[in-house]
């Protein structure tokens, strides 16, 4: 077992995690409640990760983030730093790719409370950040949180893009997905089958505390 | 206008058309009623805040809620409105206990509790503090959201369609309450309802409209009986809805002399309609008398005619007739009669009955086309 893989798996997984719940949750009402011109072509731009093979997505990501233009050569010119084969491109990129299973599910549990319930909050005189705080939030937060839970998972088992932004350097970009293909190309085929059989339970509980907090859900609002 | 009154006015073209001019006193319940799309709930909204007109004028207790012109536009929660919605919007993660604190946002934190204890004891619900909406039903629903939107101190009660998601049953229950429970409340009261019974039962003024436009505010009473247009008396669900032709008006014995269909019909004394023109006109199905074979009256003498009961149905009390009126008219009249009375005088689907209609009660108005309106 890579253990120092698994750790920066889960350090990767925490800090998407970290930036995702607000622009999650900043997204997810913002489409749920707004109409406005663009908006179907966002949806589709946010979708993609979805759709794309890894390698496709990495592969954009990694020409976005090299130094010689573009975003990568500002980064360079004026901060001296740089995005790819190190852990905070790794970080970027791991939002990127995670934005779709964190907005769309938290866009449908906003989209799912009346919007009487949210007038009827204004109404008792609740300003709109007491709405979000006292009513949405609470509302939606099973929606909230399976999202989360889906995107600490996906980021866990993620290899495409990691390999094409992060590379493969032990304790800086290489997460325990990478460790398992390293293990079966060096014939660790113990060590792979200990991280592969972790990562699936890990998988399996995860698909399970989603569908428990969906169905608890169900069970306590009208 | 009194400073404890609502007065609202609403101008828009688009997207709704809105053509709005109200005003409810303290104390006062007025029903906005009309057709389903006919804007009154968009009004109601606009009241509360949660719609914004391109052109109104709201002031509510002295308080400028909405002034286009001034660009003064208050939200929702800066105003003072207790609305009960029509599925209640109660907030279904929190107990009714909370559900009525959360609007008590003027007491201090620790009166908050005791206050909601009072207001759920004056809907009756004491005892069920800790419940879940969803383990309410939907007359204990309501009774919360009333108490909800009394808990705000509200400087106007909002009611949009407030009983129509109950069984009957519980309905007239709630009706009694809302009656018992206005005798309290120092507020304007606004209904909003497509029930013109629930109407007449509940509201001092209505007000009824029609594509967004108010077209006749007053007591239900008198907008029934006295609709200042065709489409008003069609609105007001006057079946008995017709046009003729003035002949003659009578200030000596106070009667307008119409031709209609061939017939001559007598009204009461409505000069302002000029000889010869044609109108519209109506008679409340309680204006149209019954004559009795056995024992005839005076009262057959206004007006009578001949007709065959075409439909006759029996309902709440009540024998709804529809007569056929004979000879060369051509026309059906909608009549109801107590049901003791359709008994004994044995009326059923094809008897021939005798019917007058009261001078009294023929109302005119100016002409238009009867034809049903899309």
């Amino acid at each position: 077992m890579d253990w120092q893989a698994l750790a920066l798996s889960v350090k990767l997984s925490l800090m998407t995690l970290v930036f995702l719940l607000p622009i999650g949750i900043f997204f997810g009402r913002w489409l749920a409640y707004r109409r406005f011109i663009g908006k179907s072509l966002l949806q589709t731009v946010l979708a993609l990760p979805l759709v794309l093979p890894p390698t496709v997505l990495g592969y954009y990501l990694l020409v976005l983030f090299s130094p010689n233009q573009g975003l990568g050569l500002w980064l360079a010119n004026n901060f001296g730093t740089t995005l790819v084969f190190n852990f905070e491109g790794l970080v970027l990129a791991s939002i990127i790719f995670n934005l779709p299973f964190a907005i769309q599910p938290m866009q449908r549990a906003f989209a799912s409370i009346p919007s009487e319930i949210r007038e009827a909050a204004a109404c008792c005189g609740m300003r709109p950040s007491t709405v979000l705080w006292k009513i949405e939030l609470p509302l939606a937060w099973p929606g909230i949180v399976s999202a989360m839970v889906m995107c600490f998972a996906h980021t866990l088992g993620e290899f495409g893009i990691v390999l094409m932004v992060g590379g493969n350097i032990p304790a800086e970009t290489q997460t325990i997905a990478i460790s398992i293909y390293d293990s079966v190309q060096s014939f660790d085929d113990q060590s792979a089958s200990i991280m592969s059989f972790s990562l699936l339970m890990f998988s399996m509980l995860t698909i399970s505390f989603t569908y428990w907090l969906s169905e608890r859900s169900s069970h306590t609002h009208v | 206008m009194s400073d404890s009154s609502i007065h609202i006015n609403l101008q828009q073209q688009q997207p709704i058309p809105l053509q709005v001019e109200l005003q409810c006193k303290s104390g006062e319940l007025l029903a906005l009623v009309g057709p389903s799309g006919s804007g009154k709930t968009t009004v109601l909204r606009a009241i509360a805040g949660l719609y914004q007109p391109q052109t109104g004028h709201i002031e509510c207790q002295g308080e400028v809620w909405q002034h286009s012109s001034q660009q003064i536009f208050r939200q929702a929660y800066q105003r003072h409105v207790g609305l009960v919605f029509q599925n209640y919007a109660l907030f279904p993660h929190m107990t009714v206990l909370e559900n009525i604190q959360q609007a008590l946002t003027d007491i201090p934190q620790s009166q908050r509790r005791e206050q909601a204890f009072e207001l759920l004891k004056k809907v009756h619900l004491d005892g069920l503090e800790q419940r879940y909406p969803k383990k309410l039903s939907g007359g204990q629903q309501q009774r919360v959201a009333v108490a909800r939107a009394l808990a705000r101190r509200p400087k106007v009660l909002l009611l949009d369609e407030p009983f129509s998601a109950v069984d009957q049953v519980t309905r007239r229950k709630l009706y009694r309450e809302l009656l018992s429970l206005r005798q309290s409340l120092a507020m304007p009261i606004i209904l909003v309802t497509h029930d013109l019974e629930e109407s007449t039962l509940l509201a001092d003024r209505i007000a009824l409209l029609h594509k967004g436009e108010v077209l006749q505010t007053g007591t239900p009473e008198y907008v029934s009986a006295h609709p200042h247009t065709a489409t008003v008396a069609r609105l007001m669900d006057q079946q008995n809805l017709f046009t003729a032709q003035i002949l003659e008006h009578n200030a000596s014995t106070q009667t307008t002399r119409l031709r209609w269909r061939g017939v001559e019909l007598q009204a009461s004394y409505q000069p302002q309609f000029p000889v010869n023109t044609k109108v519209c006109w109506m008679i409340q199905s309680a204006n149209v008398l019954l004559h009795r074979r056995d024992r005839p009256s005076n009262g057959d003498k206004e007006n009578p005619l001949q007709g065959t009961i075409i439909e006759y149905l029996e309902s709440n009390g009540l024998s709804q007739l529809l007569i056929e009126v004979d000879a060369e008219l051509k026309v059906n009249i909608a009549l109801n009669v107590p049901l003791h009375v359709g008994k004994r005088n044995k009326l059923r689907e094809n008897e021939k009955i005798g019917i007058s209609l009261l001078t009294e009660g023929i109302h005119l108005m100016p002409y238009q086309s009867l034809r049903r309106e899309t």
